[in-house]
């Protein structure tokens, strides 16, 4: 400001008249903006790039040397391309995807207490639900972004290596290639289920934590303590009721028919993870002080 | 700045205001009237509770006790709702380093509604940030950001503007230019709440002012009246100083009075003085020098949350009518009727 510039005529007030508030979808937009804007938020979508086309490039490797594959998709795998997206969701899904999951979903309340951002939004005209709600919403997003990116590059890379060929299904069936490629985009479609509890659970320690490497770090250890807790004698009992259990409920869409069984027991387990996770994420951020930064 | 009758609800009404942060109590029972139109000055030390305050003001914490109503709306019942019409920032402004000034600004211009998206030129133009708007915040001086904040303070078209130490960090052109655009928008009728330590900005731009010292208010009200609360302050030269220090501490009405290095010094209000003139003269001493030094509100401000900066040992009166009470000077002689009350 120059003193010229600043020293002109007053600047009048404006008279009272009744704001028209933003909707949530309108926080959401710019929650996906500033995802967007920041590159941490590609070290996720790096990660599970990379691994499917490593992937690839090994499968190739392993089949110019005529190694032989142990479950029915790594046998298949240099006879359908369709294989390689179904053998990459088995891997993944048990640690790398809910690890790229709570990156964002841990850092997202976290980081904007750290930085004093989050009293800059509250300042505005928007209600401390709608913040969070779209928070959550684009923490969800940034995981089903993560979940079908890896499932392309992977049904791509496959296709594209080994052929866009019928698969024979965990059943024993042969399911044609069309079919086969949906059921691919389906089985991800259903590993949201607990994707969503994870990404849940990461947002309320996100609120709670207030520090965004103890809440990834918090999430992703939550998860590996459920392995550990899984794989304690005695406690069988309880593994149906294990998030980590959930990671592979998809795989009921892979037989014929189709096992449904596992697949609403995954909604209902998830639920339970998920909803009281939003819920205490939402009471707490609700009434919490808001001082940092 | 006058205040301006009007059938709103005052802009920011407190009563009780408490925060207690376990043992330490932070906000000790404040009440803050600030009224349409008022450039009202938050004063006190760091630490005195001053941010903590306007936080409860605009939400961001919840009080202990108390309540904080803004245009009669309290921002633990009514959300967002009750910073219908007020903006401002606490502490520093902040902004998403890696966006530019402009996107930060259209961020915020969507978390507002009302059209604020199309005032983002103006109110860029406003703090002559258009040049950088382009440029990533995180790249910003410390200047650039606080005049980022008042730029997303006025995209809001505020009735109320609240800001907390607007000029700290900024060099002294600046401050001259920060305080300039504070003046220019109380001029068009804003109601200003400005929180600083920086006294003579507040001497410059604010009518009324609540002072603040470990988490209570100490005075508020208008600084005219402070001011003459807290008497003028004379310089005197007499042909016995001795005999007349004497004598102005036998005197009523005089609230302190004191030997210096250059000569005696007491504090009286105007007609007291011509009294003490009259005193000294019937009782043969003759005066050399009588000096009037009106005092500042830095003097106020340190004999109100500190003693006198010389130190003298004052006594605690109430002065601002509602319960808390200030330290207004000391006395050798004859406390003064309705003193002695203390905190």
């Amino acid at each position: 400001m120059s003193a010229t510039a600043a020293g002109a005529g007053a600047v009048p007030a404006p008279a009272r008249h009744h704001v028209r508030r933003p909707s949530t979808v309108t926080v959401y937009r710019w929650e996906l903006r500033k995802l967007i804007s920041q590159k941490r938020t590609y070290l996720g979508f790096a990660l599970i790039v990379i691994l499917p086309l490593v992937f690839i490039l090994f499968q190739n490797l392993h089949h110019h040397h005529g190694h032989g594959g142990q479950s029915i998709f790594e046998a298949q795998i240099t006879q359908s391309g369709l294989a390689t997206p179904v053998l990459m969701l088995i891997f993944l899904s048990a640690f790398m995807l809910p690890l790229v999951a709570s990156l964002v979903a841990g850092d997202i309340v976290a980081n904007e207490d750290g930085n004093g951002t989050l009293k800059t939004i509250l300042t505005r005209s928007v209600d401390r639900g709608q913040v969070l709600a779209a928070k959550a919403l684009a923490a969800f997003t940034y995981a089903t972004v993560a979940v079908f990116l890896s499932a392309t590059v992977a049904t791509v890379g496959g296709i594209a290596s080994f052929g866009f060929h019928s698969v024979v299904s965990l059943s024993g069936t042969v399911v044609s290639a069309g079919e086969g490629l949906a059921l691919v985009y389906a089985s991800n479609a259903l590993y949201l289920i607990p994707t969503v509890a994870v990404v849940s659970f990461g947002v309320l320690l996100s609120v709670v934590t207030r520090n965004s490497a103890a809440a990834v770090v918090g999430t992703i250890g939550s998860v590996i303590l459920l392995y550990i807790i899984s794989g304690i004698p005695g406690l069988e009992g309880a593994h149906p009721y294990l998030l980590t259990e959930q990671f592979q409920a998809w795989q009921g869409l892979l037989r014929t028919p189709t096992d449904w069984g596992p697949i609403t027991h995954s909604i209902w387990v998830c639920a339970l993870y998920a909803v009281p996770s939003l819920v205490a994420a939402y009471l707490v951020f609700l009434r919490r002080d808001v001082a940092g930064g | 700045m006058a205040s301006s009758e009007s059938l709103e609800p005052q802009p920011v009404k407190a009563r009780g205001l408490v925060k207690r942060y376990g043992e330490i109590l932070a906000v000790d029972h404040v009440d803050l009237n600030v009224r349409s139109g008022d450039v009202y000055g938050f004063l006190g030390p760091n630490g005195a509770g001053k941010t903590t305050t306007l936080r409860m003001a605009l939400g961001l914490i919840t009080p202990t006790g108390g309540t904080v109503e803004l245009f009669g709306r309290d921002p633990m019942r009514h959300g967002a709702g009750a910073l219908e019409g007020v903006a401002g920032f606490v502490e520093a402004p902040r902004f998403y380093p890696y966006l530019t000034a402009a996107k930060n600004l259209e961020l915020l211009a969507a978390l507002d509604g009302d059209g604020a998206r199309e005032r983002i030129r103006e109110v860029l133009e406003t703090v002559e940030l258009t040049p950088r708007a382009k440029h990533k915040v995180g790249g910003y001086s410390h200047g650039m950001r606080q005049r980022l904040g008042i730029a997303a303070a006025l995209l809001r078209r505020p009735r109320l503007l609240i800001l907390d130490e607007p000029a700290t960090g900024l060099d002294p052109a600046g401050m001259r230019d920060m305080r300039s655009l504070i003046r220019r928008l109380a001029d068009g009728g804003m109601t200003v709440l400005l929180s600083s330590h920086q006294l003579p900005e507040v001497q410059e731009l604010c009518d009324r002012v609540a002072i603040v010292d470990r988490g209570r208010v100490v005075y508020e009200g208008a600084l005219s009246d402070l001011r003459r609360q807290g008497g003028t302050r004379y310089r005197l030269k007499t042909a016995d100083d001795d005999r007349a220090l004497a004598l102005l501490r036998s005197q009523p009405r005089v609230t302190m009075a004191a030997a210096t290095p250059a000569g005696l010094e007491f504090q009286a209000q105007e007609q007291d003085a011509g009294e003490v003139s009259l005193a000294l003269g019937r009782a043969g001493i003759a005066i050399l020098a009588l000096t009037p030094e009106l005092a500042t509100l830095e003097d106020l401000f340190f004999r109100l949350t500190e003693g006198s900066p010389e130190g003298d040992h004052g006594e605690r009166v109430p002065v601002n009518g509602h319960g808390a009470a200030a330290v207004v000077g000391a006395r050798a002689a004859a406390p003064a009727a309705g003193a002695g009350e203390p905190s």
